[in-house]
């Protein structure tokens, strides 16, 4: 950490735009972020950051841990808005709304933009109530037919319909790693949003599970703008579309996945893709 | 480094195999064994203390719960109870209820009823309550009136204390409470079958009395519940309140600090100081009768509080983080996310920490002495405004009197009031069990 505070006068400066990638030209872009920082207290997370988050497609977030990828995923849906300490600069937007514009509705942002947590967190309640849960705070339902339509629904969405159909009323901490996780990808949907971050979605799973979910995060792009960090660069290789590389709190850069991982621009890219740090 | 390594004595101390690294593994195990020991000692000594201080009550105090009393075939004459032939409540409270007592006692024991001293020496044996008890049962059935029945009725303390073994028959007869006439009816009843030991309902039924055989609990247990109901319905709303305000919404600032390090500092107040706060506020200022239960409940309110806002903040912390952020990420506002998915996990935690926050001041007895609940209360208080007693200084005060039947008493009460607190922690542990999930 000592380092990387050493360092900041160099990090900062080397916050590069490359050229604008392939994906931008194919989808319009969802998410566009200008000058974003965050502290937390005195400590610079996240130096100004720009960037331009396709919609329709998977984006994902390299990089070695304590480089702010969480931090800034965090900023989208105002989740650090819960932590006391934390203070957001710079401007976000989503389809071009300022997403920190005082006038906003925090809790409609969050039931926009959804999010799945690195370790799955099920309510303690049945698996049913779980997904209707959000639906019901939001008076999505007009009566109960409706409301389990839409927990079929997503359900059937994340893949986890034909697993549970026959126990919708058994607790969804009593499902296994990879199906509590669905469930909560699940839980994300049910409430319409339009862009889902993950946080880390398959660290806490093991690999059959981490393909089921990578192969959900792949039928889902159809529909959403999907943000994911990731630790492994495998996995960013095969479910995303584009890939940001953070370093020591700064975005180093930016571009087609395809063309991150076969040609990166950045020295530090490279050596990280390659494996010789992080 | 070529000579560290080549010295024999560091190479022997880092070895495995070596005898050095047996020794070392085997003071490690020593010192685990010792621990232990320690742990078990200390286990054992509180057992023991805990089975002595059980043996002492329990053995001092079971004969509490039983009392000596005369079989006696009552006759409820007509021309003693009402002789003007009335049956209004004037008449039957102001009858002469002893004298059929006593007519009764005359002629099983055989005492001369013409011998003044004789009379009194046989007046003696029966309690000075009984003339009560005969009078509630013909308020309660009028036609009684007229009918011999055989009746329970309460023998004096002195018998009591006989029949218990609590009075020495071989101490001269002078200084003896009981005189050898009295000992020889007692003797006689006893073989007959007319007096004994029978359950002491009274111990339950009875408010303070001067004679430990008609003194009773009623008065200190109805008084408690006042409390309890008091503390339950302030202490918890208010506190459990108070823990989510300052748990999950209070920003964290030097005035919230303060207000923590306060409540803190209030749960290790000494309880007397709460009972002078109590006679200041609550009788001084705001004028709230004296020795009333609720005063002594709102004491009690204010010495609790801080232990259920203590307790109920460290079960909503217990509450995984992670329930927080996935139902403030499915756009709950910060209330909901509350009350719909952190209360209902932290409640087992609220409730056993309420419960034994109700169960320490069920206890308490030194606030109260401050604002008067320590009072001869004859008459079962119907409202919490009425005066009452507590069961801890129902103990207190009985634990000040002489009379071998209060000895008895004080130790009897203890049992009752061990009950309670036995039951309420049992209360909090299943309560704990039922509403326990897991996530």
């Amino acid at each position: 950490m000592d380092a990387a505070v050493a360092e900041k006068p160099a990090r900062f400066e080397t916050v590069m735009t490359p050229a604008e990638p392939a994906i931008m030209k194919e989808r319009k872009p969802k998410i566009v972020t200008e000058g974003v920082t965050v502290h937390y207290g005195d400590k610079q997370a996240i130096y100004p950051l720009d960037i331009k988050i396709p919609d329709r497609a998977v984006s994902a977030f390299i990089g070695p841990s304590g480089c702010g990828k969480s931090t800034f995923l965090r900023c989208i849906n105002r989740m650090n808005d819960t932590i006391p300490t934390a203070r957001v600069g710079g401007r976000i937007t989503i389809d071009g709304e300022d997403i920190y514009d005082p006038a906003l509705d925090v809790v409609q942002l969050r039931a926009r933009v959804g999010m799945v947590f690195q370790k799955p967190n099920p309510f303690p309640k049945s698996i049913f109530d779980n997904i209707a849960y959000g639906p019901r705070i939001h008076g999505f339902a007009r009566n109960r037919t409706d409301l389990e339509e839409i927990v079929v629904n997503s359900l059937k969405r994340a893949g986890l319909f034909e697993e549970v159909k026959d126990r919708l009323e058994s607790p969804g901490t009593g499902l296994s790693g990879g199906q509590q996780q669905r469930l909560c990808i699940a839980r994300a949907i049910a409430v319409n949003p339009d862009v889902i971050l993950m946080d880390e979605p398959c660290s806490a799973l093991d690999p059959i599970a981490t393909a089921r979910i990578e192969e959900l995060i792949d039928e889902l792009r159809e529909n959403y703008c999907i943000v994911i960090v990731t630790h492994s660069m495998q996995q960013a290789a095969r479910v995303s579309q584009l890939t940001a590389f953070f370093h020591l709190g700064t975005l180093v850069e930016v571009g087609d996945t395809e063309a991150m991982f076969t040609n990166p621009q950045e020295r530090r890219t490279q050596d990280y893709i390659m494996g010789r740090f992080g | 480094m070529a000579d560290i390594t080549a010295d024999p004595a560091r190479t022997r101390a880092r070895a495995w195999n070596s005898d050095e690294a047996r020794a070392r593994t085997r003071k490690r195990y020593a010192a685990e064994r010792r621990f232990r020991m320690y742990g078990i000692a200390a286990l054992c000594f509180a057992t023991a203390f805990l089975v002595i201080l059980f043996t002492t009550i329990i053995g001092t105090g079971w004969t509490a719960f039983l009392q000596s009393k005369f079989l006696l075939n009552v006759t409820f004459a007509e021309d003693v109870i009402a002789p003007d032939g009335k049956r209004d409540e004037q008449t039957l409270r102001l009858a002469n209820w002893d004298k059929i007592a006593r007519t009764a006692l005359y002629q099983v024991i055989g005492a001369n009823e013409a011998d003044r001293k004789e009379r009194k020496d046989a007046n003696e044996l029966l309690s000075r309550g009984i003339d009560v008890q005969l009078r509630d049962m013909v308020l309660a059935s009028p036609d009684l009136i007229g009918q011999t029945k055989p009746v329970w009725l309460l023998a004096q303390g002195n018998v009591d204390a006989l029949l218990k073994g609590a009075i020495d028959r071989d101490i001269p007869e002078d200084r003896r409470q009981l005189n050898n006439r009295q000992l020889a009816w007692v003797d006689a009843a006893v073989d007959k079958g007319i007096l004994a030991k029978k359950f002491n309902t009274g111990l339950f039924t009875f408010g303070a009395s001067s004679q430990p055989e008609t003194a009773g609990l009623l008065v200190a247990i109805v008084g408690s519940f006042f409390m309890m109901l008091t503390v339950a319905l302030l202490a918890v709303p208010i506190g459990v309140a108070a823990a989510i305000y300052l748990e999950e919404f209070a920003p964290k600032n030097r005035w919230t600090d303060l207000i923590e390090v306060n409540i803190n500092n209030l749960a290790a107040v000494p309880s007397i100081v709460f009972g002078l706060l109590g006679l200041a506020v609550f009788i001084s200022f705001m004028g709230l009768p004296r020795s009333a239960s609720l005063v002594g409940g709102l004491v009690l309110t204010l010495m609790t509080l801080p232990t259920v806002i203590i307790a109920s903040r460290a079960a909503l912390t217990a509450v995984p983080p992670s329930i927080r952020e996935g139902a403030l990420g499915v756009g709950a506002s910060k209330m909901q996310a509350v009350f719909h998915h952190v209360l209902p996990l932290a409640l087992p935690g609220i409730m056993t920490g309420t419960i034994l926050g109700l169960v320490q001041a069920l206890g308490e007895t030194a606030p109260l002495l401050m604002i008067g609940l320590v009072a001869f209360v004859v008459d079962v208080p119907s409202t919490p405004l009425e005066p009452a007693t507590a069961l801890p200084v129902q103990i207190y005060m009985w634990a000040s009197s002489a009379e071998r039947g209060f000895v008895e008493r004080t130790a009897g009460a203890t049992i009752v009031l061990l009950g309670f607190l036995f039951i309420m922690n049992a209360l909090a542990v299943f309560l704990r069990r039922r509403f326990e999930r897991r996530w």
